[in-house]
């Protein structure tokens, strides 16, 4: 990888400096986990899980984000990989050890690999076509989710995974809940955004913009696309094994079709390319679908459907950076 | 193994019938409709709903499903033309949200438990075929799949109609300078091809059976056979449908575990060895 220590930062619509910024970014982003981890002490329990899953499911729409919105591949099976993480964590939980960081390595390292074994097949496309092949791989993870029963239990999902011990003590709480997936989900959150203000990230937005140009200038763009493919499902794994840690159970609905959808909406709203925006996005489909659907008989996703359209007429910018790569443009 | 093949053919005329609308849509206007699925769905909970009442009912669910895609096609084509200046992939997001919406009101409609649909009266039982006994509605759907085939085949590729939907697909500007509204033409087709699907829908239901969940299914199957034939080649969907139906019900026979990885693996193939689909032109993509 020594393109990436290359100075020549590629394309003046890439740079952005990320320096001015800095000090109030910092700043802000103190403000908001400090909030955050102030938040079960004045919560009731259900709000408290209700956020847990929010932050899990940013951590997973932030991962989503970097494929989507910084490199400008929509992919449309990502679930697959927190599946994949998720169901990992659950079962090293049960068979092996529950002790923090096991179950999180594991998850990662699942997801990853995961992606890796597929991911050499999605990166050969672009654009719609991206779209396309996650989509048929997203459903492939699922059905093995689903046949596969003497490891992940099948239609009935992994159940009775135990809780999640921290130096021998398990964490028999909600609120220890909630601390242990907003320090890990902080901590996913801060490696994507350093890995998207590197000059690594610079080259992926640069493949974005223009990847034709990009390889003109030496970078080998499958290749950034590939890792960038299996870092994303790596943060995905870490998001599933944050899942399991909160559910304590995995069902293959949870790397399903609707799963993937809704986080391409939460990264959507959010404004494709914007890790703030993915998390505000993710808070909105959860909020939607988990606190308001059970007064609305279930039918969550029917109001998400109808924000998924309302967003795409109205929200232009929202869907800015999901364009593909002006083709035409110097041809 | 013979019931096996038969099967195949069943399931591969079906998927024709579905992807052929999925694949002309796309070569032709590069809207990826991922409410397709949706669309089968709907067919298929109409055919649930009037299975009881014998031919009549069937006919009617056809009738139905064939008025209803059409309109639903009709509605698509409008929606997505205020997104004709925007990117291909906020069209397909567009549909996206619309395929949810859609399995949603499905649900809310028809409860979601899965549905069994019986097949018409006559055609419940088995027959026998060189001496192996085999469902009646899935070789006459065979037959009727092989005659549908035929006929948007002759369509296509002998009537005026035919002609300019294939001029569309090799080169929309071209055509549109000759005067013709392009707009119409992408109307007829999506109505078309969503009328196929709905049928589509109806025909499969005695196969598949109507559930939540079954419209994504069929989605990612039409998918993996346009892109396996090549976008908006009516022969690349035959042959990739026909190819699709064998190679995944002779993979849940003779390799069950690992039927699901076999579908992948051969779109990896043909994405690998022929990235524009078997039948599809260079310029794809």
């Amino acid at each position: 990888m020594t393109a990436v220590a290359s100075p020549a930062v590629p394309g003046g619509t890439a740079a952005r400096p990320p320096r001015l910024t800095c000090g109030r970014g910092a700043l802000i982003s103190v403000v908001v986990l400090v909030v955050l981890a102030a938040a079960p002490l004045f919560l009731a329990p259900f709000a408290t899980t209700t956020l847990t899953r929010v932050l899990v499911f940013a951590l997973f729409a932030v991962s989503l984000d970097l494929l989507v919105g910084v490199t400008g591949l929509p992919s449309l099976g990502h679930a697959g990989y927190l599946g994949a993480g998720a169901y990992a964590a659950g079962w090293v939980s049960i068979n092996v050890t529950a002790e923090a960081p096991v179950p999180l390595l594991v998850g990662a390292a699942v997801g990853a690999l995961a992606a890796a074994l597929t991911g050499w097949v999605t990166v050969r496309s672009a654009g719609v076509f991206f779209l396309m092949l996650t989509l048929a791989i997203g459903e492939t993870l699922q059905q093995v989710a689903d046949s596969w029963e003497s490891v992940t239990g099948g239609a009935n999902g992994l159940t009775g995974v135990p809780l999640v011990r921290l130096a021998g003590t398990p964490l028999a709480n909600v609120g220890y809940t909630y601390w242990y997936v907003l320090a890990v989900g902080a901590l996913g959150f801060a490696l994507v955004a350093v890995l998207v203000r590197s000059p690594w990230g610079a080259a992926l937005r640069g493949i974005r913009d223009n990847e034709p140009r990009m390889r003109a200038l030496g970078y080998p763009t499958s290749l950034y696309k590939y890792v960038v493919f299996v870092v994303a499902g790596g943060v995905a794994g870490i998001a599933g094994s944050l899942l399991v840690a909160q559910q304590r159970l995995v069902t293959p609905a949870d790397l399903g079709f609707l799963t993937s959808s809704f986080a391409l909406l939460a990264v959507v709203i959010g404004g494709a390319g914007s890790l703030w925006g993915a998390c505000l996005g993710a808070a909105l489909v959860i909020v939607i679908r988990d606190a308001l659907g059970p007064s609305l008989d279930g039918h969550g996703t029917l109001v998400l459907g109808v924000v998924f359209v309302l967003v795409v007429y109205l929200l232009p910018r929202g869907a800015a950076g999901l364009r593909p790569r002006r083709r035409r443009e110097n041809a | 193994m013979l019931v096996s093949i038969l099967n195949g053919f069943a399931i591969g005329f079906l998927l024709f019938i579905l992807a052929v609308g999925l694949s002309l849509v796309f070569g032709m206007m590069d809207v990826l409709n991922l409410a397709h699925g949706a669309l089968f769905l709907g067919g298929a909970y109409l055919g649930a709903q009037f299975a009881g009442d014998g031919w009549g009912g069937f006919l009617g669910a056809l009738g139905i499903a064939a008025v209803a895609g059409l309109a639903a096609g009709g509605v698509l084509s409008l929606m997505t033309e205020p997104l004709r200046r925007r990117s291909h992939l906020d069209q397909a997001l567009l549909t996206l949200g619309v395929a949810l919406v859609v399995a949603e009101l499905l649900i809310i409609v028809f409860g979601d438990d899965p549905l069994a649909v019986p097949a018409p009266p006559g055609l419940d039982g088995s027959v026998a075929v060189f001496g192996a006994t085999y469902p009646a509605y899935r070789l006459v759907l065979i037959g009727f799949g092989a005659v549908l085939a035929l006929v948007v085949h002759l369509v296509v590729d002998r009537t005026r109609v035919g002609a300019l939907v294939r001029a569309t697909v090799a080169d929309r500007e071209m055509v549109a300078a000759l005067g013709v509204d392009n707009r119409l033409v992408k109307a007829g087709v999506f109505a078309v091809g969503s009328l196929l699907a709905t049928t589509a829908g109806v025909l499969g239901g005695p196969v598949y059976g109507a559930r939540p969940g079954l419209d994504s299914t069929i989605l990612i199957l039409a998918l993996v056979v346009v892109v396996i034939g090549g976008l908006g080649s009516v022969r690349g969907a035959l042959v990739g449908a026909l190819i699709i139906g064998q190679v995944d019900t002779l993979g849940r026979v003779l390799l069950p575990d690992l039927a699901s990885f076999i579908l992948f693996a051969a779109l990896a193939v043909v994405l690998v060895v022929r990235p524009q689909g078997l039948f599809g032109t260079a310029v794809a993509r």
